[in-house]
């Protein structure tokens, strides 16, 4: 758990973090978003104390960060970044074991864990391990980035941006693959973003910033449908509002039980934008929903797409 | 060949030709005879040009050393953020540095610490501690902010940071600014010789002196074989260097 009290960071006179608390629970993937300046890196570097606060506390599992001595502070959360700043001097194998060594591990249990990463990151089968940084696409220098930053097992992970520089496929598959590890590892993953359809789709609760206060804190439902302001309405909701809420809606939440074995076939883990896109693709109005094993759930409606359900 | 065997065969055949002008030169007198007939002792012998050329790399060597000690510490110092308001300071001596002629050193050197090695070695070090300390200040200001922004968040402490992440990143240029450092020694140390240092310079100056152009040829072809010698050894520990510290 991660607790910001009245934190206030100053640059001159501007306060760029303005008086700010938040509470983040452990597990959680919380989303910071916002426009360019609005303070949500700066916020996210606070907490690994790479920028220090003028006023407030930043409470770790209800322990002040300023009592941790500041190298083991950072050793035990994970720090990934647009930029990735892998070492062009080591390898990847050497880059992914960069806070293990430094901690300290035995040579036996790096090596495992690197292992262990490669798979979980699929840079398995690509024989990265000794290759170096220059010699990756930009989307595996990220994948490496992001597996550093998990190789201590940090129970925190701070991640700035980092798939902000990929083209769209690639922040798509990365988009995955951190879902999946978070849900395999249960780290808490602070995930600062400019990008709304990002922090819709990766934001169990997500947090709206802009000018170093929070607007609105809430999940990706409830800043669609409860805006708390104009400014939330106007940044959360886009041009289409209503499509932006059938793309955080899962399929599994609406579906009803029913037969229809010669309809287009639809993942219950699709959201409802997917399944929309489905529909009209096959100029279909009703869906066949199936689990991940093929299995048959129910039907979708074109009609269940209105309703308005959780 | 194999790209190592080229990059051997570059380091060896400058210190071949050194190598072999040593064993030469000494034996060629009747070639420098039949080409200036008019001196009469057309070879350079008051001191064995192996001698010489010994004296001058222990001459070079150990200003290089004092001048690497020196231009590392100094340039590691100034770009701590502890110590960082010294930069511009060290930048603008370092360049003006550059700007005095080492023959004006020695001239100052020489009523302070008399004649012989020590004002040579005075105008060395000063002279090769400049390249060095202007090329470890580039170097580590150059290394990739991300690469350091991603270290000081992974937990590395300061001078751990310095040896594992700056110094192996830096290390290209910083080597180059050692090359440079003992090139130009091996240059100005001839010049020691015109204040009694046993350098490869007595043969050119005692040359010049006695209008003997056959001992000007000989210091200086043994000068220039030692300063590519030196480079191509100095360019083999650069690209070790570069490939990291660690």
């Amino acid at each position: 758990m991660i607790e910001l009290d009245h934190v206030t960071r100053r640059y001159g006179e501007t306060a760029v973090i303005d008086d700010l608390s938040l509470r983040i629970e452990g597990g959680e993937l919380f989303v910071l978003v916002g426009p360019s300046g609005s303070g949500k890196s700066t916020l996210l570097r606070t907490i690994n104390r790479l920028i220090s606060i003028d006023d407030g506390a930043i409470r770790i599992d209800g322990r002040d960060v300023r009592e941790v001595p500041v190298a083991s502070l950072r050793r035990g959360i994970g720090y990934a970044i647009q930029s990735v700043g892998l070492f062009p001097h080591r390898t990847v194998a050497e880059n992914i074991a960069t806070v293990p060594r430094l901690l300290g591990w035995p040579a036996a249990r790096i090596r495992a864990r690197v292992d262990e990463l490669i798979a979980m990151l699929q840079l398995d089968g690509e024989n990265v391990l000794d290759r170096y940084p220059h010699a990756l696409s930009g989307g595996q220098q990220q994948r490496v980035g992001v597996a550093r930053a998990l190789a201590a097992e940090p129970a925190i992970m701070l991640m700035d941006e980092p798939f902000g520089a990929l083209d769209p496929l690639t922040r798509d598959a990365l988009q995955s693959s951190i879902q999946a590890i978070h849900a395999q590892t249960g780290t808490t993953i602070v995930f600062v973003t400019h990008d709304m359809d990002e922090a819709l789709r990766l934001g169990e609760r997500i947090g709206l910033m802009e000018s170093g206060r929070l607007l609105q804190v809430g999940t990706p439902l409830e800043l669609l449908r409860d805006p708390a302001c104009e400014r939330v309405r106007a940044f959360v909701g886009g041009e289409n509002p209503g499509l932006r809420e059938l793309s955080v809606r899962r399929v599994r939440s609406v579906l009803r039980d029913g037969e229809a074995s010669s309809a287009p076939a639809v993942d219950a883990d699709a959201t409802l934008q997917q399944a929309l896109a489905t529909m009209l693709e096959h100029g279909s109005d009703v869906l066949r929903v199936r689990d991940a094993k093929g299995t048959t759930l129910g039907v979708l409606h074109l009609t269940d797409l209105l309703a308005r359900k959780p | 060949m194999t790209i190592a065997g080229r990059g051997a065969w570059r380091i060896a055949w400058p210190c071949l030709a050194l190598a072999l002008l040593l064993i030469a030169l000494p034996r060629m007198g009747p070639v420098f005879h039949a080409w200036m007939p008019e001196l009469r002792a057309p070879v350079y012998t008051r001191t064995s040009f192996v001698a010489l050329t010994a004296a001058h790399i222990g001459l070079v060597g150990m200003a290089t050393l004092i001048a690497v000690v020196l231009g590392l510490g100094i340039g590691i110092l100034a770009t701590r953020p502890a110590t960082r308001s010294l930069l511009p300071t060290v930048r603008a001596v370092a360049v003006i540095g550059q700007t005095f002629p080492p023959v004006a050193v020695l001239a100052i050197a020489v009523p302070l610490l008399g004649f012989g090695a020590a004002p040579t070695l005075l105008a060395l070090c000063l002279y090769g501690v400049l390249p060095v300390l202007g090329q470890t200040v580039a170097g580590i200001e150059n290394v990739s902010r991300p690469a350091l922004d991603a270290a000081d968040g992974m937990g590395y402490g300061r001078w751990r940071k310095l040896w594992e992440v700056e110094l192996p990143l830096a290390a290209g240029p910083i080597m180059a600014g050692v090359r440079l450092s003992a090139i130009v020694s091996v240059g100005t140390a001839t010049i020691g010789s015109a204040v009694g240092a046993s350098t490869l310079g007595a043969p050119i100056i005692e040359g010049l002196v006695s209008n003997n152009t056959a001992y000007v040829v000989q210091g200086a072809l043994l000068v220039a074989a030692l300063a590519m010698s030196i480079d191509a050894v100095l360019a083999w520990i650069e690209r070790y260097v570069r490939r990291g510290l660690v």
